[in-house]
């Protein structure tokens, strides 16, 4: 097989390594357009990993399981909801408790699933399409959810600038003292923020353990969580760039896969270290223009809100 | 970062569970308590399973003379000194510390009892109380890379490694000793992911080689993520530690399976009359350490065969995994021919043989 070859099979592991990221980016990238900021992303995850798998596993419905792993991470970050909305906890702290809170219960609740085989979701087929050289695999070869991640791009656009529910949460996340008095309920908007947050996380993490990977390992996420958080500032709260960033990430880690076995002589701890690299620099090369960062993160970005005040 | 303080907080949970059970014991008569430290869950179906299926065998010869406790997801650190000195301070007589990383605190934690017999896996520093012991992994490749050079139809074998360290490159060179002595033509390619485990990776690695061309993917990595990749696009697979023929029956050709049973039971005997020393072992095909799981029905009669011929040869010593003439990438011979490799020189690999694509990390 030709190098060139391997341009449409990198292209297609680049969307399937992007998808767990880019759902959890959007419904972080939303809880913090409301003015939260949710650090336990990775918890949410393994949380709708483990249930999204063990309800598969139970019922035999893949579209059960998906819906559960979405129900299950809403219900965590409802946790999170709770304490920092209604009971004013740092949300800092507490977004880092809910990673550890998550790692530790998806575990427990995980002890009878380890080792259980999974059939991972169809790949889609379109005969003609599919077939096509270089990009066939890679846009109409996947399974139905990297679909649906990128779907979720222009929904979630539409919403927060086109619509006027999106209109008042972005208000809401920009000042929520003057969204309060003009009669928005601050709190019950970030509630339902923080849940659709969780619930895409709970779908990224479920993506893992039901189709990536088919199989349920503690903490099996490694790290993608953390990575998804960087996203949403790697794309200066921009859906459409959420995107592109996670597939510059997926595509980082694939390529440097190739390399390695293709046994061009470059490190393979530096290789690892790329998407991570990449990420850090578009961050610094993106904080050169201080306007732009201000113009796009939400003023109120991680501020407690109490009614009363 | 999250992982060191959940591995904590499971060691202290573990830990506290592990000395409920050993003040149950106490009111028991005298038995031995036996105490096994882990890196891993044990449910991780892989290297601290396979550890714990030798505490269970354990239980199962010399249940009524012995107890046993297992502490797991112990950092390898600070944290694992106490869990091993509070399973000391707790009575357990013998204890197993499972991971390269307890050396130093193994030794430390001895010193301060020497009424107490330490065992320590993969590890070189013994001591009066403190034995080694690790099991000769490479030889169970030579066995798989023989089958792999049958196997193979494309000649491309895609090889995922974990960390450049001697065990896994000594690895990866008797595999492809055997692997070209089958088949000349046949190449490996590496992929390292930095990581023991981490299922998307490790798939991602699978797939990376096998969309370079490979059709036989070997791990030395403990997620079975590969062998799923490899039963999805129908090619074949090698396991790691232990059985996986579950993940994908149809790909899995073999696994090395560390078998520690036989050495635990060992070793508790030897306590228990009195006749234990602080050796090391460093046991292979022939000892019962290294095995290989069943073979995929699939493999040729004749194939299958060889397979055995050859393990029967490593154990009655007519065979060697690095037996000269071995050259180097560069065409130097390295062992010469009529020589085998010294166990120095094993456990200091850091050179590919000839038919390994890429370089050694350094």
């Amino acid at each position: 097989m030709s190098d060139l070859a391997l341009i449409g099979p990198i292209l297609a592991a680049m969307f399937a390594a992007a998808t767990p990221l880019l759902f959890a980016a959007l419904g972080e990238l939303v809880v913090e357009k409301s003015g939260v900021l949710n650090l336990g992303v990775e918890g949410m995850m393994l949380v709708g990993a483990v249930c999204g798998f063990a309800v598969t596993i139970q019922t035999g419905s893949a579209v059960t399981g998906f819906i559960v792993a979405a129900v299950a991470g809403a219900a965590t970050a409802s946790l999170f909801a709770v304490l920092t909305l209604f009971l004013l906890a740092n949300q800092v702290a507490t977004g880092l408790a809910l990673t550890l809170f998550g790692v530790g219960l998806s575990a427990l609740i995980g002890q009878g699933f380890v080792g259980i085989p999974l059939e991972g979701l169809p790949k889609l087929n379109i005969p003609g399409l599919t077939d096509l050289p270089v990009v066939g695999q890679a846009l109409f070869g996947q399974d139905i959810m990297v679909y649906l991640a990128v779907a979720a791009v222009p929904l979630v656009h539409l919403f927060l600038y086109r619509t006027r529910a999106g209109l008042v949460l972005r208000a809401v996340g920009e000042n929520h003292t003057a969204a309060h008095a003009l009669g928005y309920k601050v709190l019950r908007i970030r509630f339902l923020a923080v849940l659709f947050g969780g619930a895409m996380a709970g779908l990224g993490g479920a993506f893992l353990s039901m189709d990536y990977t088919p199989m349920w390992a503690e903490n099996m996420t490694s790290g993608r969580g953390w990575i998804a958080l960087a996203l949403v500032v790697f794309a200066t709260w921009k859906p459409v760039r959420a995107m592109l960033g996670a597939w510059l990430f997926g595509g980082v880690t694939i390529l440097q896969l190739h390399v390695q076995g293709l046994g061009i002589d470059v490190p393979s701890q530096l290789l690892s270290m790329l998407p991570y690299l990449a990420t850090v620099l578009v961050l610094v090369l993106i904080s050169r223009d201080v306007a732009r960062i201000r113009l796009n993160a939400p003023a109120c970005l991680g501020k407690l809100f109490h009614p009363d005040a | 970062m999250g992982k060191t303080v959940l591995g904590l907080a499971g060691a202290a949970i573990a830990l506290s569970v592990g000395m409920g059970a050993g003040m149950v014991s106490a009111f028991a008569q005298e038995k031995l308590k036996v105490g096994f430290v882990y890196v891993g869950p044990v449910s991780d179906h892989g290297y601290s399973y396979q550890h714990d299926q030798g505490r269970l065998a354990v239980e199962k010869a010399l249940g009524d003379k012995v107890t046993t406790t297992f502490v797991e997801n112990v950092p390898e650190g600070a944290d694992a000194e106490r869990v091993i000195e509070q399973l000391a301070a707790s009575g357990h007589k013998l204890i197993f510390t499972t991971s390269f990383g307890f050396m130093n605190p193994t030794l430390k934690v001895a010193k301060r009892h020497p009424d107490v017999k330490f065992e320590h896996a993969t590890g070189y520093k013994r001591a009066e109380n403190v034995a080694t012991y690790s099991g000769r992994f490479y030889e169970g490749r030579t066995v798989v890379g023989a089958i792999a050079g049958k196997m193979t139809k494309s000649n491309i074998i895609g090889y995922i490694g974990s960390y450049p360290i001697p065990e896994v490159v000594g690895g990866i060179n008797a595999f492809t000793i055997a692997l070209r002595e089958q088949n000349p033509k046949a190449e490996v390619r590496v992929v390292w992911v930095n990581s023991w485990y981490d299922p998307g990776k490790e798939a991602e690695a699978a797939k990376a080689l096998i969309d370079q061309g490979a059709d036989v993917i070997v791990q030395h990595t403990d997620s079975p993520a590969p062998i799923q990749t490899a039963q999805e696009r129908g090619l074949w697979s090698v396991g790691q530690s232990s059985d996986m023929t579950r993940f994908g029956p149809k790909s899995h050709l073999t696994a090395i399976v560390e078998d520690w049973n036989g050495y635990y039971v060992d070793r508790v005997k030897a306590v228990l009359d009195g006749s234990w020393k602080p050796i090391d072992t460093w046991g292979g095909i022939s000892t019962g350490m290294v095995e290989l799981a069943p073979y995929n029905p699939a493999i040729p009669a004749d194939v299958v065969k060889m397979a055995d011929q050859i393990k029967a040869d490593i154990v009655s010593g007519k065979r060697h995994s690095f037996q000269g003439p071995v050259k180097d990438q560069s065409g130097k011979v390295v062992i010469p021919e009529g020589k085998t490799a010294t166990d120095e020189q094993i456990l200091k690999m850091d050179w590919y043989v000839e038919g390994v694509q890429g370089k050694v990390p350094k």
